[in-house]
């Protein structure tokens, strides 16, 4: 590499009396920091490579390693801090784009962290879902905005195509080539088993997945990788992917090295070459071109898929929601300024978007006053971290969630954002072979489950605190919600009340 | 009977399994103490296969006719009742006919100076194998699996 | 004063802030309807005077007008007679006023600050309803809307035809004798008595609520409320009293009169069976159930309740899918009774034939005979 003038970013301390020279830390790590000296018969590390993953330290046998921020003090200065010029001198050595991986780790205000929830006492009782039933159940896609009942009691109004959740939350797109075979078969089985349904992203449905195609949504993006007629007949639903929050305004890009002969032939694209999806897509320059879109993917899938769109959640995200209403979307998906991805120029990453909060306020209040918010069904995603964020965004206005990173975590990231490096060290985004089999599916799956039972049984707990029985009745009831520490017009915006009010 | 059946496809080649088996047949069961004050500690029963990509645990299979137990020469291998392949450390006289015959190259020589044999005995008196329960990624299974 | 919603320097009324609040509630009909007076239901409400507090009590009243019953009979507050000339004068523009009087009222020792109470007897200008290309009763309803919205000192306190609304700060028993009730006569009467859990003392807070002829009473407080509200107003209900029965009744009067529902359906909107019971119905029942369910979800009332609707065509009482609030109901010949208590039912009929506990989310219906659809078709 020669001489860099960038110092190690962290420091890898090993205990000496707990080490035991063992070595599985120099299999494990992907980016070659341990080593074994074979004369001094030790391990030792080159510490400037590692990228803190903690696969080493999850996995050595005697506890003996600590991964340590590198206690390197630069001089302090408050408009120069250490990320800004760590991130310089590495532009000025590469001269490229910085990229990074996941989503937006600047210190902005999580506005989650700034709403609290409510619950009854006294004049109403709160109930108990360990003795009354709890209903989380879910529908997506557009809906009639009244139904006609025949004086029997029989359904006249025909009923467009819906995806059945059994809570408001699905895993939001991810591909097949940004993230391996094995993290998208966990993605597919928890989703089966958990009646819920995982997204495509923009890579194509591999072969072995096709069984899960119930539990599937098929997306379609700039770049219509993995796209054909068969793809989209399959899924339960189909998701036109316009934009995400991670790099609002540009398409994704899979880097060759990741596009290996599986990847390849569900992209149906060459051996090797890089995937790079058109920022916008080419038909689609404005509204009523997103029209034809959606009806000709309507027509190609037998009018039996409800279709979705999704966009970042930008400045005037509530004018373009509304627009997408209008075009036949039947499920609106915003992902918020802190959505994940797998590769994201950073400046775009870090300065691109709003809060998905508000977002789904504004989206919300937008379709509640023309009329149409009963029509149409508003998918939130971008930084859902628990199942509190879960019931939060319910209550803003939003039918249900995709999470993307909260996914990754249960299977085993540990959120080193080096996604775009293709070394995972999780197994998860990365395409090399020995590394893709470090995530067992079995063991993904079942955390994945896991998990969200556990966000489950959390939000029936939190709706039985607030005397509701049913999510329906959460679903934009602000008056459950209470700002702390927000400026009145963010309160405004989010349209709840201060705390204490 | 359980056996235990190595799944190739999840093995990452970390060798915790060689690291604990180690231990699970060291005086102090500690992997610290094991490792740092017994320098007489026993041999991996396990051993992990590499090439490339592809990585996986082996140890003895246990056959239901094992040649091992055909050839010793003093009667220091045998089956027991679950059909464990064991050997009687006292009877051993290190003349490696077991390590020659097995059609598996499962059976080690012990190590340092002692003149006996190790091989896997499925951890007898454990509720699960050593190695199994600390394979990090269920690459390593003990199982019933019926007849083969 | 009676403490106008508008005035500076008050405490917070409804419209202000949500207050919840428990109550008790009654309803007496003849099925055939044959009138009775007022004093059944006063006497029935008043053993429940525990479940009061003295901040609200009303009735609601139907067949009382037969000599006026193609007029709309708007039943008004005013705070100042200046507030009276500004709501007339506005009248007289867009309604024919057939007749404008001061509504009957008894000096009772207890009642206290009585706003001014006056009924008119009215119909929206043929040319006007054209004009604006509405229904002679969605008319009304935006009228009365926008009165309770824009009026200083005023508001409409019912507007159906041939019923009323008598409410007022206070217990119910002294309300009705306040309006001299005995001396009316109804086919179908509602009452209620409150209890707010603070203490704002309005009379235009008081139940019933009523739109157009739908009136409401309710015990409960709605967790859903937020959500409710937020559909409703998609469908251009303004709900300015920010509470459950309003909110209520405009639900009642979007499901059945512009969505048509059956009364049957719209009970189900609002109380609908769990998903697990939806499973295990019949093909065409649950086909129809999950529908309901899929698109009427935010019209689901969440927590506890128990409402009395009263219309011209009879009433309905319901309770919330789990049955947090109480409600019984007797028959006895062509008299059905609901109540909170099953001593308010027996107080007024000591042997009915029939006394039963509804179950949660199951209607009782108590439809006047010869009528077939439950909504008035206009
Ligand atoms: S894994 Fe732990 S014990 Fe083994 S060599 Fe590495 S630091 Fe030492
Ligand atoms: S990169 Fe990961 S595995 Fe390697 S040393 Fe750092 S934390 Fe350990
Ligand atoms: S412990 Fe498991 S994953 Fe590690 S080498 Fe052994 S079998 Fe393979
Ligand atoms: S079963 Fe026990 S003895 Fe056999 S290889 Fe595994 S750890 Fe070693």
């Amino acid at each position: 590499m020669g001489f860099s003038m960038l110092a190690p970013e962290y420091r890898v301390d090993r205990d000496k009396d707990r080490c035991i020279d063992c070595k599985v830390c120099v299999t494990q790590c992907p980016y070659d920091v341990h080593y074994f000296d074979e004369e001094e018969e030790k391990v030792f590390a080159r510490e400037e490579n590692c990228v803190n993953c903690h696969r080493c330290v999850v996995l050595c046998p005697t506890r003996a390693l600590i991964i340590r921020k590198y206690p390197l003090e630069f001089r302090e200065n408050s408009a120069w801090k250490d990320i800004d010029i760590r991130q310089l001198q590495k532009q000025a050595e590469t001269g490229g784009i910085l990229l990074s991986g996941m989503g937006n780790p600047k210190p902005l205000p999580v506005f989650w962290d700034k709403i609290l929830l409510n619950a009854s006492q006294v004049t109403n009782p709160s109930i108990d879902p360990l003795r009354e039933p709890m209903e989380l159940k879910t529908f997506l896609g557009r809906k009639p905005e009244r139904l006609e009942i025949g004086c029997d009691g029989s359904l006249k109004t025909k009923i467009s195509p819906q995806l059945e959740l059994s809570a408001p939350v699905m895993f939001s797109a991810m591909s097949f080539g940004s993230i391996s075979l094995n993290a998208c078969r966990v993605l597919a089985e928890a989703a089966e088993q958990l009646g819920i349904y995982y997204n495509t992203g923009e890579g194509g449905l591999h072969q072995s997945l096709f069984k899960f195609a119930d539990h599937t949504v098929v997306q379609v993006a700039s770049g219509r990788f993995g796209v054909n007629s068969e793809y989209l007949k399959i899924g339960a639903g189909i998701e036109i992917k316009i934009g995400q929050g991670a790099k609002p305004g540009i398409g994704g890009h899979l880097p060759g090295e990741k596009v290996r002969e599986e990847v390849a032939a569900t992209r149906m694209i060459p051996l090797g070459t890089d995937a790079i999806s058109p920022a916008p897509h080419h038909d689609i320059y404005s509204i009523e071109d997103l029209r034809q879109l959606i009806f000709a993917l309507k027509e190609a899938s037998d009018y039996e898929k409800p279709v979705s769109v999704k966009i970042a959640a930008v400045h005037n995200v509530a004018a373009i929601a509304s627009g997408i209403a209008r075009a036949g979307a039947d499920i609106i998906t915003i992902d918020g300024f802190r959505g994940g991805t797998g590769a994201a120029p950073t400046r775009i990453r870090d300065n691109v978007g709003i809060p998905i909060e508000f977002a789904i306020s504004a989206v919300d209040n937008r379709l509640k006053e023309e009329g149409i918010r009963n029509q149409v069904s508003v998918v939130a995603a971008g930084s859902i971290r628990n199942s509190a964020d879960i019931v939060k965004a319910v209550a803003l206005g939003a039918d249900a969630v995709y999470i993307g990173t909260a996914a990754l975590l249960a299977m085993g990231c540990h959120l080193c954002r080096k996604c775009y490096m293709g070394k995972c060290s999780w197994g998860i985004a990365t395409q090399q072979p020995h590394l893709v089999k470090r995530l067992n599916p079995e063991i993904g799956r079942e955390r994945l489950v896991n998990l969200i039972t556990g966000w489950k049984h959390e939000i029936k707990e939190i709706l039985g605190g607030m005397g509701i029985n049913a999510i329906d009745s959460l679903r934009g009831n602000r008056h459950m919600l209470r700002g702390v520490d927000l400026s009145s017009r963010e309160l405004d915006i989010l349209g709840i009340k201060a705390a204490g009010e | 009977m359980k056996r235990i059946y190595a799944r190739e496809e999840y093995c990452v080649g970390c060798r915790l399994c060689e690291i604990f088996c180690v231990v699970g047949h060291s005086k102090s069961k500690d992997i610290i103490k094991t490792y740092k004050k017994e320098p007489d500690r026993p041999a991996p029963r396990v051993a992990v296969w590499e090439d490339g990509p592809l990585s996986f645990a082996f140890q003895c299979r246990h056959c239901d006719q094992p040649s091992c137990v055909e050839a010793c020469i003093t009667g220091a291998l045998s089956k027991n009742e679950e059909g464990t392949v064991l050997c009687n450390e006292d009877k051993c006289v290190g003349c490696w006919t077991c390590i020659t015959v097995c059609p598996f190259g499962a059976i080690q020589r012990e190590e340092g100076e002692k003149k006996k044999i190790v091989k896997c005995n499925l951890c007898s008196g454990e509720p699960e194998p050593y190695c199994v329960s600390h394979c990090p990624n269920r690459a390593i299974v003990y199982e019933e699996r019926g007849v083969e | 004063m009676w403490g106008s919603r508008k005035r500076l320097n008050r405490k917070p009324i409804e419209g202000d802030v949500r207050i919840p609040s428990g109550c008790a509630v009654s309803g007496i009909m003849n099925k055939k309807g044959k009138l009775f007076s007022g004093e059944t239901i006063i006497q029935s409400i008043s053993i429940m005077r525990d479940r009061s507090n003295g901040l609200g009590g009303g009735f609601a009243a139907y067949g009382i007008y037969p000599d006026y019953k193609d007029f709309y009979a708007l039943h008004m507050f005013f705070e100042s007679e200046e507030n009276q000339r500004e709501v007339e004068l506005y009248l007289k523009e867009n309604f024919l006023v057939e007749k404008g009087e001061r509504i009957p009222t008894r000096k009772v020792p207890v009642i206290l600050d009585s706003p001014i109470i006056y009924r008119y007897f009215i119909k929206p200008r043929a040319e006007i309803c054209e004009d604006v290309c509405m229904t002679p009763d969605e008319f009304m309803v935006r009228q009365v809307m926008f009165i309770n919205s824009s009026f200083e000192g005023a508001y409409v306190s019912s507007s159906g035809k041939n019923m009323g609304a008598f409410k007022g700060v206070g217990y119910p028993e002294d309300i009705g004798e306040f309006y001299d009730l005995e001396s009316y006569k109804g086919y179908l009467w509602t009452a209620h008595g409150r209890f707010p859990t603070n203490t704002p003392g309005w009379w235009g807070g008081a139940h019933p609520f009523t739109l157009l002829d739908w009136s409401v009473v309710h015990n409960g407080e709605i967790s859903s409320y937020g959500t409710n509200r937020r559909y409703l107003e998609e469908f251009e209900y303004e709900c300015s009293l920010q509470t459950d029965t309003e909110a209520a009744t405009y639900l009642f009067d979007m499901l059945l009169r512009r969505h048509r529902l059956p009364l049957e359906t719209a009970c189900q909107v609002l109380a609908p069976p769990f998903w697990e019971e939806i499973e295990r119905m019949p093909e065409k029942e649950k086909e129809t159930a999950r529908a309901l369910r899929m698109v009427y979800g935010k019209g689901l009332l969440n927590g506890p309740f128990s409402i009395i609707l009263g219309s011209t065509n009879g009433m309905v009482a319901i309770n919330d899918r789990i049955k947090l609030r109480p409600l019984v109901a007797a028959e006895q010949g062509d008299m059905l009774y609901v109540a909170s208590e099953e001593a308010a039912i027996i107080e007024v009929c000591a042997c009915p034939s029939k006394v039963w506990t509804p179950r949660a989310g199951q209607p009782v219906i108590g439809r006047l005979e010869e009528v077939d659809s439950w909504v008035s078709v206009c």
